[in-house]
């Protein structure tokens, strides 16, 4: 049978008050290839093609979703499909009477990210004062009965705040908290040697999850998203290419995840030219990686193939040079190497270099580079 | 008998919600980054979850339903399975 996908990132917006060094966003954002936003008749399209391909849960993310003036009434579209909506959100200027017109419109749930555990490191990471407004939006969505999910990227610089970032989510109420690795794509890689944490401090961090796990139980979940250089086998990335799994951008582009548009050797097709269906279904950039046969030794005769999928095809492409390769993460991959250098040269640093924000400007100029 | 004050009654988290999946033709249980799909059995069982009833209630619901005895088992295992995944509390 052919998988149907469950899960659909609509990145409404790549526009975004806050500049975290880690932007799962394309280097290129502010670019002319995201320039022309969707519109609202054409989001909503978009989502009742999803829902009809067997889309469930909907993340309204970015760039900054609540940016989009439009917000409310794609909610209210989505949730009268039947889709789950989740909000992904900085919280910047977010106010209670939004999210009690969004509540209204049926909105589900309400994923707020947080940078540190303070105001000082919070807007250092950010690059833009911001906490306060994150914890009061923390507070009203918790007076309007949203489930909330509290999101932290980790790296170097706020690893050492997991124990009080747990203590904050708690004290908060949130159902969940997503402790999430820095994944080395986008911004974050170009920043790798400024984010990427040392062994010790993942050890120390991964300790502290596990006593909180125990102490909390089902009061909040905490989820730890694996920090993937310091793993020996790959993720199974998004459940397997093109299996469960997609991504629209702001201009209409349609990728396997949210960092498959930066594979230069895939063709992406637009949901202003083509069907959702038919992306799903036919484009390249999604018949390429589906299933096993397109995958090389080591992977091809791994029992662990069924688990991981080959794991990451954007990493094989930004490492390794080719998208059709074992992820280099993995220990048996020939390019493990590339990925052990990378790690130890975070180790013999003795001090973590600058990283660069991101930033409409530096993103122009990545995007005249090439 | 429930003696009262005990927290029996079984409660739909406000995290969760019912949905049913055209496509699959199958009733799931969406909830923030995740899903779990049900039987027949499993929809009828939250259905009963009202709020009101206990656990019991609902197992005698049931019996009641579909003339037979012993779902009791079923019905706790079901439901603890889920208070396992946060997705359904027990109250007074």
């Amino acid at each position: 049978m052919d998988p149907k996908p469950l899960w659909l990132l609509a990145e409404l917006t790549y526009k975004c008050p806050l500049q975290c060094p880690y932007c799962s966003n394309p280097l290129d954002f502010a670019g002319p290839r995201f320039k022309r936003e969707l519109s609202t008749d054409e989001w909503c399209r978009v989502f009742r093609e999803a829902k009809a391909l067997g889309v469930l849960q909907l993340g309204l993310s970015g760039g900054e979703p609540t940016l989009r003036t439009d917000l409310e009434e794609l909610v209210r579209q989505a949730h009268g499909l039947g889709l789950y909506t989740s909000l992904i959100t900085s919280a910047y200027r977010l106010t209670k009477e939004r999210l009690a017109v969004l509540k209204a419109a049926g909105l589900d749930h309400v994923q707020i990210s947080i940078q540190g555990a303070d105001a000082e490191l919070s807007d250092a990471v950010a690059g833009t004062a911001s906490y306060r407004d994150k914890i009061a939006a923390y507070h009203y969505t918790r007076e309007l009965g949203f489930p909330l999910t509290v999101n932290v990227v980790l790296h170097r610089r706020n690893l050492h705040q997991v124990e009080a970032l747990i203590r904050l989510a708690e004290s908060l109420g949130a159902e969940r908290i997503e402790l999430a690795n820095t994944q080395f794509y986008g911004w974050a890689l170009h920043n790798r040697d400024a984010l990427m944490p040392t062994k010790a401090q993942l050890d120390h961090a991964w300790r502290v999850v596990q006593r909180e796990r125990a102490r909390l139980g089902t009061r909040l979940e905490i989820v730890w998203v694996l920090p993937d250089y310091h793993e020996q086998y790959p993720k199974p990335c998004m459940g397997g290419w093109a299996r469960a799994y997609m991504t629209v951008t702001p201009a209409g582009e349609v990728w396997p995840c949210h960092a498959a548009g930066r594979i230069t050797t895939l063709t992406f097709e637009n949901v202003r030219e083509h069907p959702l269906g038919w992306i799903w279904e036919h484009s390249d950039a999604f018949a390429r990686f589906r299933g096993d046969a397109w995958m090389p030794e080591p992977c091809r005769s791994c029992p662990r193939k069924t688990q991981d999928f080959g794991g990451c095809r954007c990493q094989a492409f930004l490492v390794a040079g080719d998208a059709g390769l074992t992820d280099p993460v993995c220990s048996l991959s020939p390019h493990r190497h590339l990925i052990d250098a990378a790690v130890a040269e975070v180790e013999r640093a003795a001090e973590a270099v600058e990283w660069t924000y991101r930033a409409a400007p530096v993103s122009r100029a990545l995007a005249a580079k090439g | 008998m429930t003696a009262p004050g005990r927290p029996t009654v079984p409660r739909l988290h406000q995290k969760a919600r019912l949905q049913h999946d055209d496509v699959r033709g199958r009733d799931v249980l969406l909830y923030p980054e995740g899903l779990v799909a049900l039987n027949p059995t499993g929809v009828e069982i939250l259905q009963l979850c009202d709020g009101v009833r206990s656990v019991a209630d609902v197992v005698a619901t049931l019996e009641q339903r579909y003339g037979a005895t012993g779902v009791e088992h079923d019905v706790t295992a079901f439901l603890d399975g889920l208070a396992a995944k946060g997705l359904v509390t027990y109250g007074p």
